[in-house]
């Protein structure tokens, strides 16, 4: 039977303040049942205040293949990293 | 009856109620539809398990101020026999097929939600604080039922059928929910229990709404399974307890006070 229910992404917020965060997906016939299981699945220890679920056919990934050209041009490029900057003294924790 | 005598045993109706279909829902386990459901069902059997505990422990003090000495919540779930118990008949209703099951559990949800948000105003302190805490997990258990009555009313035609099969096997078990004897009514009059006839209304009312949303026929029969003060409440029981029982209470029959 749960071949038949569409898969969905879970991302539960843990607390006021911080963004939702992927915990993982499920099975459910609906976006209400989606949202059910995953409160029955991911918080039962009081891990959140807010659920989000997304269809995972919804959602648009990139591709393995394309690593190298999205990501290996940023490898060499130092001046993209804010580290050439004399720190003020005093500032502790930028 | 004394005023303590009937607390304890309205304390054991809601008690052994919460326990015995925490022990049906846990039967699900290992052997769900899906492993959301699996989770699901188990979920709610364990929040009727906690109430259950707690209705249980505060019966063994009540139990203790009019008889010296009281059972704790253990004794009391695991060492009395099936005619000692005085849960609903709707409770021990074998799981049968998952439309049975969110048949009973939905007949249950409505009622309990209801009664629960009427025992948090209960002139007792004990019970209103149990009660307060319990109608929360209660108004999530009422929306997930209702939301599979529904689903598997308004699905296909075989869902359809099961639905409505279950529906009309269980009516004749709602009855006993609503019917008060002299103890309810005793504690009734004190204003520690609602009128459980006050509740028939706002039930039928309820359950109304999501069996037509969910394209299916509302039972109309009239004769009721142990409404005549003859019911689970008073000990009465089906023969499906035993059975039950035998497989919940074995453990602490076969090796008294083993724990781990």
């Amino acid at each position: 039977m749960s071949t038949e229910w569409p898969l969905w992404e879970i991302f539960i917020r843990s607390q006021h303040g911080l963004a939702h965060k992927h915990v993982g997906s499920l099975h459910a016939p609906d976006a209400e049942l989606a949202v059910k299981n995953a409160r029955d699945v991911y918080t039962r220890r009081n891990e959140g205040v807010s659920i989000w679920a997304v269809r995972s056919a919804d959602i648009v990934a990139s591709s393995p293949d394309d690593r190298e050209a999205l990501f290996d041009p940023a490898g060499s490029k130092v001046y993209r990293h804010p580290t050439f900057f004399p720190m003020p003294d005093g500032v502790k924790h930028l | 009856m004394t005023g303590d005598e009937s607390l304890f045993e309205y304390l054991l109706r809601l008690g052994d109620t919460d326990v015995v279909l925490a022990q049906r829902l846990g039967e699900w386990i290992g052997h769900g539809p899906v492993l959301e459901e699996d989770i699901g069902l188990a979920n709610v059997g364990l929040d009727l398990l906690g109430q259950g505990r707690m209705w249980l422990s505060l019966a063994g003090e009540v139990e203790a101020r009019f008889r010296g000495t009281g059972r704790d919540e253990d004794q009391l779930a695991f060492l009395r026999d099936g005619g000692a118990y005085r849960n609903l008949q709707l409770a021990e209703m074998p799981n049968g097929d998952f439309a049975m099951t969110m048949a009973r559990q939905f007949y249950f949800d409505q009622w309990h939600t209801l009664l629960l948000r009427e025992l948090a105003h209960s002139a007792e302190p004990r019970i209103a604080e149990i009660a307060a805490k319990a109608a929360k997990e209660a108004a999530y258990h009422v929306e997930r039922s209702a939301d599979w009555i529904v689903r598997l009313g308004d699905g296909t035609a075989e869902s359809h059928a099961r639905m409505q099969r279950a529906l009309d096997a269980l009516w004749p078990y709602t009855g006993e929910m609503f019917a008060a004897d002299a103890v309810e009514q005793a504690l009734a009059a004190a204003g520690i229990v609602p009128a459980l006839d006050a509740l028939r209304d706002p039930w039928h009312a309820a359950v109304a709404a999501v069996v037509t949303e969910a394209t299916l026929a509302l039972p109309s029969g009239e004769w009721m399974q142990g409404a005549q003060g003859r019911g689970g409440t008073q000990g009465l029981h089906t023969a499906h307890l035993g059975h039950l029982l035998a497989q919940m209470q074995y453990l602490q029959r076969a090796y008294p006070g083993a724990t781990w």
